[in-house]
């Protein structure tokens, strides 16, 4: 058996829990990063589901964002941002301006399918993932353009909702929520090495 | 497509964990706290000390205050409905507000019946002191936990002692028998599934956060070592001396409550907290966690 890969969970705010125990279960060693020093020897980090100003505050704060990008263009680290995640990876966010890490050619728009009342889940269809995927979308954002290089995944009524690009993964909806491992089996088998 | 499920619920409230969710009566309060990296407000006419402080019925705010403060802000906006108001709770439900805190911060409607949150599609967080409690709100239907602590007195003493109740009770219950578990129901006066749950988890089925008292980033970090998924600070913010130092300073906090030297930083000259009341000094009418059963 091979050694376990080592993926880091951004724990500064969010549903940081759901994906530690999604990637445990998948078979990776997890480690919370809340300080640069915590992302050493990472092959992977996932960033959570929460409140994007949060997270965008206290990242640009600690000095996570140079960090990670850092880390992203010495080839090591793939990066995998649900909701929230998906919009401090994100290169532009409409109308609002907050901290973000901007490493990943899309540009979002938060609460895109409206308020609280609004959140819903639904059967989706994932390119390259066989059957439909129970997707949970809490205030969801949209991503409203993405660039050259970025493969669009999933689509809801015409709205891109999972977009990828060489090892970044920007989705809409938490697959930390369902109990349903493929995409974080899918993750750790593409994307991190060690 | 299915919306106001039970997922979409309390996904929404996994969402707040390790955040801090601030009382503000004002848009400007509102973005001072959206600045300081609040993960939600709660919309309010008077914070808890002022609502201690001028006594009378509190009610649900008026719905112009709550509509201009989710203008105000992009991040999501609770507001509070007296216990078994369920009026009340339409009325924020049709605003759109994101969360609805059925709260003993104010009088309560119905000293009997807490409102069925499962007739609801905007989800709901209430107040415990206990398990028991805590497991029979969640058999409404809420969607979140919180301690209720002794709101508008700047002493955590309550929110702490609710929170050990609560954990200590977690811990008693995963360690019995399977065939133990129908007598523990019995005693905690709530419902078998939900306390099975609790034996088979070692944790309950929704978000828990402590409220009630948090006045200083040592109180939220605290709490977060009691097993805490986060914090509301009520009247600790805008009735201290320099309320963005010490929003700022509390998220820290919570974010950071296993690294002391983050701690002590982010302590450091925050002005004055808000003034606090001992608990002994309040009679038993004045304690408001005695509201709701």
């Amino acid at each position: 058996m091979s050694e376990a890969k080592n993926v880091g969970v951004l724990a500064l705010q969010g549903d940081f829990r759901e994906h530690k125990q999604m990637l445990e279960r998948v078979g990776a060693r997890v480690r919370e990063v809340r300080l640069p020093k915590h992302l050493e020897g990472l092959g992977g980090l996932v960033v959570p589901g929460g409140e994007s100003t949060t997270i965008g505050k206290l990242a640009a704060e600690f000095g996570l964002d140079a960090a990670v990008r850092e880390a992203y263009e010495a080839g090591t680290l793939a990066i995998w941002g649900t909701c929230a995640g998906a919009i401090w990876m994100a290169r532009e966010i409409m109308d609002y301006r907050q901290p973000h890490l901007g490493i990943m050619d899309i540009a979002v728009r938060r609460n895109a399918f409206g308020r609280q009342v609004d959140s819903f889940e639904v059967d989706l269809e994932i390119e390259d993932l066989d059957g439909p995927f129970r997707a949970v979308f809490i205030r969801a954002p949209e991503i409203v353009r993405v660039g050259d290089g970025v493969r669009v995944r999933a689509r809801y009524q015409g709205r891109v909702v999972f977009a990828e690009q060489d090892r970044l993964w920007a989705m809409a909806f938490h697959p930390e929520l369902t109990g349903d491992d493929r995409l974080h089996r899918e993750f750790l088998e593409r994307f991190v090495a060690s | 497509m299915e919306k106001g499920t039970l997922r979409v619920k309390t996904g929404f409230a996994e969402m707040f964990k390790g955040g801090v969710i601030m009382d503000v009566t004002t848009p400007e309060q509102a973005k001072i706290a959206e600045e300081a990296g609040a993960v939600a407000v709660m919309a309010l006419e008077r914070v808890p000390a002022d609502i201690r402080a001028q006594g009378g019925v509190a009610r649900m705010s008026d719905p112009k205050v709550i509509k201009e403060i989710m203008a105000a802000v992009s991040i999501p906006v609770m507001a509070k409905v007296r216990i078994g108001h369920l009026a009340e709770a339409m009325i924020l439900e049709a605003l759109g507000v994101d969360f609805i805190d059925e709260s003993e911060v104010l009088t309560p409607a119905d000293e009997e019946h807490h409102i069925d949150k499962w007739a609801f599609k905007v989800p709901f967080v209430n107040g415990a002191r206990d398990l028991g409690e805590a497991l029979r709100r969640i058999a409404e239907g809420s969607a979140m936990i919180r301690t209720k602590g002794e709101a508008g007195t700047g002493n955590v003493v309550e929110a702490v002692r609710h929170a050990r109740n609560v954990m200590k009770a977690i811990r008693r219950i995963q360690g019995m028998r399977a065939d133990e578990l129908m007598a523990e129901a019995k005693n905690l006066q709530a419902p078998y599934e939900l306390v099975r749950y609790v034996h088979e988890h070692g944790r309950l089925p929704v978000v828990n956060f402590a409220a009630g008292g948090v006045a200083t980033p040592a109180d939220a970090a605290l709490m977060m070592h009691l097993g805490m998924d986060g914090v509301f600070v009520g009247s600790g913010i805008f009735k201290s001396g320099d309320p963005a130092r010490r929003a700022r300073a509390i998220v820290r906090a919570v974010t950071h409550y296993n690294d002391p030297e983050i701690l002590a930083e982010v302590s450091e000259d925050l002005g004055e907290p808000m003034v606090g009341i001992n608990l002994d000094e309040l009679s038993e009418e004045e304690r408001m966690a005695k509201r709701g059963w």
